[in-house]
């Protein structure tokens, strides 16, 4: 089995968010990227499948230079090889192409993508990389099994899960549950080593039009300082008249 | 047109397809035209017209009575072409998230999910949606003849808007490709409210010590109606369920109220939580982050507020039953 898993790029969850050039740009300045968390519970998936069923596991990641570290510690996990196709990722359509080209190319039975990114939550990457390879979709995909060519697949609906059978090529929107929290994996030395020697390939982009274009970005109003109650009574009271909430 | 897809579960129309047809409605007295609902398998659709809905399109089809991405969107996808619609209105619900990649590729229609209001401009489309998980916005043009909007839950809100509409049985062109995932199972807790459609979310963390101590959330948690959930912490450690866990790589909440026991609020936390509306603490620690984050807080013992505002609040609901 041949698994493609799509790495995003993105700041730590613990980063302070900042707009530079007139609101129109991320404020990259101090700011510390990593593998966007959806991903790497899809890449520590990866992983189990690489080592019980000797899957070969290549990664990819649309954007400029300065996003190879993050790949190479995708390496340093375990991944085989790493794409990095050198183009800046504007909207959510057009890396899909990118990634959807390198896809099909490869001929890759699973690709692996995360639920949403998070910087930008746009979350229709992996949905639309499985329209256009006309590959099966599963998203906020919890567990996944692969046999043959059948998957079984459990997905987390509003309220509940969902289990479902379904075929490769498989393209899946994953998330937490995929492993857990505790399986993930700090690159040991050993990995950190080898990653250097790993083929990192450089793939320039195919042409892909963009649907949508970010214009400005702006910060939430900032918010009034907390009222603090001495007593339930209290709370109950302002719940019920001031914020109408209960 | 604008077409919007009013989701119903089990028959019964979703209180989000109600806030998706009041958005829908919105944008077609911006842009002069008019809303075009299109629903699966709904037994009732007369309220649609309450909000806006000039024309219900219904589909009936027993092959579509569990969710299927690729289905729906196709059945979305036609409607629209056969309508004309240019703007198409989803929600920020899984199956809406699920299907609107799909639906966007098919009609070669620009996407912007998480959006807060109606589109600052129609000619050229823009929208204003959250981004980095709810710690900014971003203003976006949409630049495609169609274009589709998935709307945050709660961002708009329910809007009357009493308009007569027609209904109309719609049929999709579906082939063997769209069921090529088959549902094996459902597992939904039924007797429970779920973080995504709860009005009211009770959340606890580390500071409750222990699973053991969890009986209090329930008990606030079934007195307001609300639905629990939990730090990342605690589900961790494996004292709540995952599906309850709540932050950025937890689900994200969008309630009216949030109410907040012993959890400390790493940013992580307070930006999954930050889009609801009403955010309360109760904690023991007054430097704890989550106050500067709260609209009220109480500094105090839990295992004493909690037992005491269950109390109160059975008193008060008795009170206003």
């Amino acid at each position: 089995m041949k698994i493609l898993v799509c790495i995003s790029h993105v700041p730590d969850t613990t980063s302070k968010i900042n707009f530079t050039d007139g609101d129109t740009k991320f404020d990259t300045n101090g700011v510390q990227f990593v593998i966007n968390p959806n991903d790497e519970f899809g890449l520590t998936r990866a992983m189990w499948f690489k080592e019980k069923q000797g899957a070969t596991v290549h990664v990819v990641n649309v954007g400029g230079p300065e996003t190879e570290p993050t790949l190479r510690k995708a390496l340093a996990i375990g991944a085989d090889e790493a794409i990095r196709i050198n183009t800046a990722a504007t909207d959510g359509f057009s890396v899909a192409k990118q990634l959807a080209n390198v896809a099909k190319e490869g001929g890759y039975d699973l690709v692996i993508g995360g639920r949403e990114s998070i910087d930008y939550n746009g979350g229709m990457v992996p949905g639309m990389v499985a329209k256009l390879i006309g590959a099966n979709f599963v998203n906020t995909c919890i567990h996944l099994e692969v046999d043959g060519d059948k998957a079984t697949a459990i997905r987390e609906i509003d309220g509940g899960k969902e289990t479902l059978k379904t075929s490769l090529p498989l393209v899946i929107g994953g998330q937490k549950g995929l492993v857990e929290e505790s399986d993930l994996r700090i690159p040991n030395m050993r990995g950190i080593m080898q990653a250097r020697t790993k083929p990192l390939n450089v793939k320039e982009p195919v042409d892909a039009n963009t649907e949508t274009s970010t214009v400005s970005f702006e910060k939430p109003a900032p918010k009034g300082a907390v009222k603090l109650v001495d007593s339930v009574d209290e709370l109950i009271n302002l719940l019920h008249n001031e914020a109408k909430a209960i | 047109m604008i077409l919007v897809y009013t989701e119903s579960e089990e028959g019964k129309l979703k209180k989000i397809a109600l806030e998706a047809v009041s958005y829908a409605k919105g944008i077609a007295d911006q842009m002069g035209t008019s809303v075009t609902a299109v629903a699966i398998n709904a037994n009732d659709t007369s309220e649609l017209g309450k909000y806006g809905a000039s024309k219900v399109l219904e589909v009936s089809d027993d092959k579509l009575n569990k969710f299927n991405g690729e289905a729906y969107a196709d059945v979305i996808g036609q409607a629209a072409k056969s309508e004309g619609a240019k703007v198409i209105v989803l929600t920020s619900s899984a199956n809406s998230k699920f299907l609107a990649p799909t639906l966007a590729v098919n009609l070669e229609a620009g996407f912007v999910p998480n959006v807060v209001e109606l589109p600052s401009s129609t000619s050229p489309f823009k929208v204003k949606h959250s981004v980095f998980t709810n710690k900014a916005f971003a203003n976006t043009e949409i630049t495609t003849d169609i274009k589709i909007v998935g709307i945050g839950k709660n961002s708009y809100g329910l809007k009357e808007n009493e308009t007569s509409a027609t209904t109309e049985a719609f049929t999709a062109n579906l082939d063997a490709h769209d069921f090529d995932m088959e549902v094996v199972s459902v597992d939904k807790a039924t007797d429970t409210v779920t973080i995504a459609d709860a009005e009211i979310v009770v959340s606890g963390g580390r500071g409750l010590k222990g699973p053991e101590n969890w009986g209090m959330i329930e008990e606030l948690a079934g007195i307001l109606g609300a639905a629990t959930a939990c730090s990342k912490p605690v589900s961790d450690m494996g004292w709540r369920p995952h599906s309850e866990h709540v932050g950025q790589t937890g689900k994200p909440v969008a309630s009216n109220l949030y109410i907040a026991i012993g959890i400390s609020g790493a940013i992580q936390h307070l930006a999954g939580i930050n889009a609801s509306k009403v955010k309360v603490v109760i904690n023991n620690d007054p430097e704890a982050p989550f106050f500067k984050a709260a609209d009220y807080g109480m500094v105090g013992d839990a295992f004493e507020i909690v037992p005491e505002l269950n109390k109160k609040l059975k008193e008060f609901k008795a009170q206003n039953a």
